[in-house]
């Protein structure tokens, strides 16, 4: 990619950091860490990546994303929002009472998530079945599955990349956001889920390791996903990320997973990106 | 009945599964490596490209078919009550019930005429977990020429549907000529000293039990009830109305199952007694279909006593 397309990104990655601290701050709960750790990713997905058409959130031949790590809904909505499926205004109300900004992501009440979902481990198994029909309907599309780090300790993730090799879904990128924490901790001593690459290579597929912060690598890890077409794989994007990256009180802390800041944590954490976003402007 | 033609209605899933599979194009087909009992196997013979075998992966399974139906397709997701309703609960609840998706859950081997299996596979539970979900339709018919239209409804209908079918080959009461319609219940004999409201394999008990009782001078109602839910309301206020006292037969726990939706049903609009005739709080065991359903009182006999205790004869 160009230098500019870089920047813009960067700077759209920005304005999704800044999303997802709006409507959780607005929501006094949800869960800003592991949004911030895939902003990036969220950015690249839907400002670079997939084919889709904001007008027409239910166009048949779109690509799909399933949020299989649900939780970091405000990463999506914040990116979903400033793509223009719906006004970023509504960002504050997430999670109100009368607000269509459910707590984790309703297919039917927030255009363009393709999945509802929020219990963890069943996010992939619903990607593989729509990477499934799309090779059934002979439609030329992409499906690409989040996963969180401490989701892959779920049975059910192993259960969904054996069908996805079996089945020959190379239409599926699995995309597993390792920042390296979940509630309880550090993933490596709450369950240790490493060696995650040996792990899905020997579930057959092609593991890519990215650093999911850097929009170069994130382009030749999708690179990679696009050329395995036709290989009859699957493909794992093992994207190596910071929890709460961009807020510097909350980077590699677990007490910010599901913790909304206050009223000061909010603007400081704001002045913060404000600062970046300045930085990138210059 | 002896002489009674028999099929089991997992026979029929398979059997209607093919049929519909050859006018339709977007009917997908997923099993759980038990594609011989569930008879899927059936509709696989004919359409193999369009049986998704998922292996001894339930949960997985179920998800599958709810990605599925988001691309336009209508899957029929196979495998036994036990692991379909219970193992996948969590899935069919969150993410085919949830977002209320264009997924039929073909459930066999329900109940305990499951058989020689045993208790870990004779599930006496789905009704009850299958009712608790929003929006989900709950059903089990009562011989072949329903099941065979069962399937057919349920693939005419938009949102998730739960149908229990059975292992064991039960008589065929049906007529060609009968049209099964979701929701609406079937009075096979009218009467009107009690109304015995059956679904699934219990519904030729009740009709044996309904002649038993006419010879005893007892004039009973007779309900096949195939859809659980949405209940057919009309149909059962009328018969508390009418009957004053109601008896319920189901192939499942006492808990949660029709016997407890005609209760709440009833309870609320037009209190009757009701004796509700299923398994009781208790885990089945091995042993023969027949024997098994004869000793839980799962039978015309056992029917016909309860029914004259409810009557106080």
């Amino acid at each position: 990619m160009t230098p500019e397309e870089k920047r813009a990104l960067q700077l759209t990655a920005v304005s999704v950091r800044e999303g997802i601290l709006t409507s959780t701050h607005g929501a006094k709960a949800g869960h800003p860490g592991g949004s911030l750790s895939a902003a990036d990713v969220f950015t690249y997905l839907y400002f670079k990546e997939m084919r889709i058409d904001p007008k027409a959130p239910r166009w048949e031949d779109r690509d799909r994303f399933v949020l299989s790590k649900g939780h970091t809904a405000p990463g999506l909505y914040a990116a979903l929002a400033l793509r223009g499926y719906f006004p970023v205004e509504e960002l504050p109300r997430l999670r109100h009472i009368d607000s269509f900004l459910q707590g984790h992501p309703n297919m039917n009440t927030v255009p363009g998530v393709d999945m509802s979902t929020g219990s963890l481990g069943q996010g992939l198994s619903a990607a593989a079945g729509m990477a499934k029909g799309a090779k059934y309907l002979g439609k030329d599309l992409n499906v690409y599955a989040l996963l969180g780090d401490g989701e892959l300790a779920e049975g059910q993730i192993w259960e969904a990349a054996m069908f996805a090799a079996h089945y020959k879904l190379d239409n599926l990128c699995i995309i597993a956001d390792i920042n390296g924490l979940q509630i309880d901790g550090r993933t490596c001593d709450v369950m240790n889920t490493e060696p995650v690459d040996a792990k899905f290579a020997a579930f057959g597929c092609d593991v890519v390791k990215a650093d999911g912060h850097d929009f170069d690598r994130l382009e030749a890890a999708f690179a990679k996903f696009h050329a395995n077409h036709g290989s009859g794989k699957p493909t794992c994007i093992l994207m190596k990320t910071t929890k709460g990256k961009g807020v510097s009180y909350m980077e590699d802390n677990a007490g910010w997973h599901g913790k909304a800041p206050n009223d000061e944590e909010y603007a400081k954490g704001m002045a913060e990106l404000a600062e970046a976003r300045k930085a990138l402007e210059v | 009945m002896a002489d009674v033609k028999k099929v089991a209605t997992r026979d029929s899933y398979g059997s209607a599964l093919k049929e519909l599979g050859a006018v339709t194009e977007n009917l997908v087909v997923l099993d759980a490596d038990l594609a011989g009992a569930t008879k899927t196997n059936i509709f696989q013979k004919a359409f193999p490209e369009r049986h998704f075998d998922c292996g001894i992966a339930e949960a997985n399974m179920i998800d599958v078919a709810a990605g599925l139906s988001t691309m336009g397709l209508v899957p029929f997701a196979a495998t036994f009550a036990m692991f379909a309703a219970g193992r996948a609960y969590e899935q069919v609840r969150n993410t085919i019930g949830y977002p209320h998706l264009n997924v039929k859950i073909g459930a066999t081997h329900g109940g305990i005429s499951v058989g020689e299996d045993g208790a870990s596979h004779q599930c006496c539970e789905d009704f009850a977990l299958m009712r608790t979900i929003p929006g989900m339709t709950v059903m089990c018919p009562a011989d072949d020429v329903e099941a065979r239209q069962m399937v057919k409804a349920a693939y005419e209908m938009e949102g998730p549907v739960y149908m229990r079918f059975g292992r064991a080959a039960t008589p065929v009461f049906h007529g060609e000529d009968f049209r099964f319609e979701i929701g609406r219940g079937e009075v096979l004999r009218e009467g009107a000293d009690v109304a015995v409201i059956a679904t699934g394999i219990m519904v030729p008990e009740a009709i044996e039990a309904g002649k038993l009782l006419a010879e005893a001078g007892i004039d009973a109602r007779i309900i096949n009830m195939a859809t659980i839910k949405p209940l057919d309301e009309e149909l059962v206020l009328k018969a508390a109305r009418e009957c004053g006292k109601i008896v319920t037969v189901e192939e499942h726990s006492v808990i949660g199952g029709l016997g407890e939706a005609v209760c709440s049903l009833v309870s609320e609009r037009c209190p009757v007694p009701v004796k509700r005739i299923g398994v009781n709080d208790e885990f089945g065991h091995s042993g023969p279909a027949a024997a098994l359903l004869e000793q839980f009182g799962l039978c015309a006999d056992n029917i016909v006593k309860q029914t004259k205790a409810l009557l106080g004869k």
